[in-house]
């Protein structure tokens, strides 16, 4: 097993708040690594930092280091490249007002590809990886907003896939979706780990024991528990990750 | 008094309150139509004013004012779209971008008679532009850029943070974010505050006064430098010269129809451009 991603005694401030104590966590590549815990302990936080979305919201403060194949991602590396590499599903489906093809083609257009050929094979192959090819083949220049909300996060996941990322993060991808979206979404996963790195924030303590390899137990911003998910979920070592499970808090 | 008695002498204060404002307007509106609507014609608008203006038409007038307006549209919308773009997405929100909005806001304050002599100061005079089309166009623009800025920013501001975030996350930097994202979203929202504007400079009088109208000429302009005649400025005109009133005051008034028509046009298409983003709108 290699590890993809190494966080070295990661803190991280918002103006005042101490949001993220010391993290040393590392995500294993080719695998599903869960965070979970309760509601504002920082797991979203956390999981922005791998893509340096924190970067856009003033009065963010870093320190420590993560290491993506071997290369600290805060010290001197070009950011765009960076979120190339490291893509990203949002809680909420947030598709462009553009049609479904010019979602997925906006990646690669912005990264400088130019060739039309080039591009929808790219777009065909990305729908086709996100499990959405058969349902938008005969309609691909009609607004994605006529898709379902599981047909849009899909979408999604094939615009973050059009640009070939190494690594995708999920920040509650199935907190805004129905049960047989959901599901839809957790099989994609599956089958999406095979062939990228995926780090997936959620609540749902269900959903991280079915999908995920590896998880971390964040509160109040500090790593409770970091370990194999059948690890955390039958035997936990720490007193506060059994609470959790057992549902003494939440 | 009750509390009951208090809301319902409340109630009939407010209802009163409406009902004189639209009792105003109702009464301007049909006091400009009654008195306008006489001297309406095919011809008077396609003609030219004839006999010192006793007679004909005020295409010229008309003429004028589209294309000081059109003229002001265009010099105003780009600058005013880039420098709503830099205050929102590059400036954040230092003290002095503060000082800037305050400074914008005030401006569409200032009397449009102290624009009128800036334009005459800056465009007519100092860029040798003279009284002309241009010297005209770019003070109205200047009076409307403040319109134009603040419709902008707030269009620019009801783009959802999320479409943003997606496009960061995909490696976008902020100029392509802002040209392929922010922008098309919200290019409609700026549009419509910029079609107000337009009726708002084609009502002006005081500004284009020293910079480009006359009082009458025989000619459409033939470039930019040219002057023009102006429906405000011709109401003005036939009000307050010339010597045969009771053949100049009806030509005045149904000058001031064509212009308030005109304005009701322009605002009406924004009205209908607005409906058509909120039925196109679906996040």
């Amino acid at each position: 097993m290699v590890n993809k991603v190494i966080i070295k005694k990661l803190n991280l401030w918002f103006k005042e708040n101490y949001v993220l104590k010391n993290i040393n966590i590392s995500i294993p590549e080719k695998l599903v690594t869960a965070i979970m815990g309760p509601s504002g302990c920082g797991k979203s936080t956390l999981l922005r930092c791998l893509n340096r979305m924190n970067d856009l919201i003033e009065g963010t403060k870093i320190s420590g280091s993560i290491l993506i194949d071997g290369r600290d991602i805060y010290n001197n590396i070009d950011v765009f490249d960076l979120r190339k590499r490291v893509g990203m599903v949002f809680q909420k489906p947030n598709p462009f007002p553009k049609s479904i093809f010019e979602n997925v083609a906006y990646g690669l257009k912005i990264h400088g590809v130019k060739d039309r050929r080039i591009i929808s094979e790219k777009v065909e192959k990305a729908l086709r990886d996100a499990n959405l090819w058969e349902e938008v083949k005969n309609r691909l220049s009609s607004s994605a907003f006529d898709l379902s909300g599981g047909q849009q996060q899909r979408l999604c996941i094939a615009r973050a896939l059009a640009v070939e990322p190494e690594i995708i993060l999920f920040d509650e991808p199935a907190s805004a979706l129905d049960p047989i979206s959901t599901a839809k979404l957790e099989e994609l996963i599956e089958k999406l780990k095979k062939n990228y790195t995926i780090v997936i924030v959620t609540h749902n303590l269900q959903q991280a024991a079915r999908i995920s390899d590896w998880t971390a137990f964040l509160m109040l911003g500090e790593i409770v528990e970091f370990d194999k998910t059948e690890k955390i979920f039958t035997a936990p070592r720490d007193k506060r990750t059994e609470n959790y499970l057992t549902g003494k808090f939440g | 008094m009750t509390r009951r008695l208090k809301q319902t002498f409340g109630f009939i204060l407010l209802k009163i309150s409406l009902f004189i404002v639209l009792l105003f307007l109702l009464f301007l509106l049909s006091f400009i139509f009654l008195k306008g609507f006489k001297v309406l014609s095919l011809s008077f608008l396609l003609e030219f004013p004839r006999r010192g203006m006793t007679e004909g038409g005020i295409f010229p007038a008309i003429i004028g004012t589209l294309l000081l307006s059109v003229g002001a549209i265009l010099f105003a919308l780009p600058l005013g779209v880039l420098a709503a773009i830099y205050l929102k997405e590059y400036a954040g929100a230092k003290k002095w971008v503060r000082i800037i909005r305050i400074g914008i806001n005030n401006l569409s304050g200032v009397p449009s008679v102290v624009f009128g002599l800036f334009g005459l100061a800056i465009f007519v005079k100092f860029f040798r532009f003279g009284i002309s089309l241009l010297s005209g166009s770019l003070t109205l623009g200047i009076l409307i850029l403040p319109v134009i800025i603040r419709a902008s920013e707030e269009a620019i501001s009801s783009v959802p943070l999320s479409f943003k975030e997606a496009s960061f996350a995909l490696g976008a930097t902020k100029w392509q974010t802002v040209k392929k994202i922010i922008l098309p979203v919200a290019l409609p929202g700026i549009l419509t505050g910029a079609i107000l504007s337009l009726g708002r400079a084609a009502g002006e009088t005081a500004p284009i006064l020293f910079t480009a109208v006359t009082f009458y000429t025989r000619y459409l302009p033939r470039s930019i430098f040219d002057e023009v005649m102006a429906l405000p400025y011709h109401i003005y005109a036939l009000m307050s010269e010339g010597t045969k009133p009771e053949l100049q005051v009806p030509i005045a008034y149904g000058t001031a129809l064509v212009l308030l028509l005109l304005v009701f046009a322009i605002n009406f298409v924004a009205i209908l451009m607005r409906i058509q983003i909120r039925r196109k709108k679906k996040w």
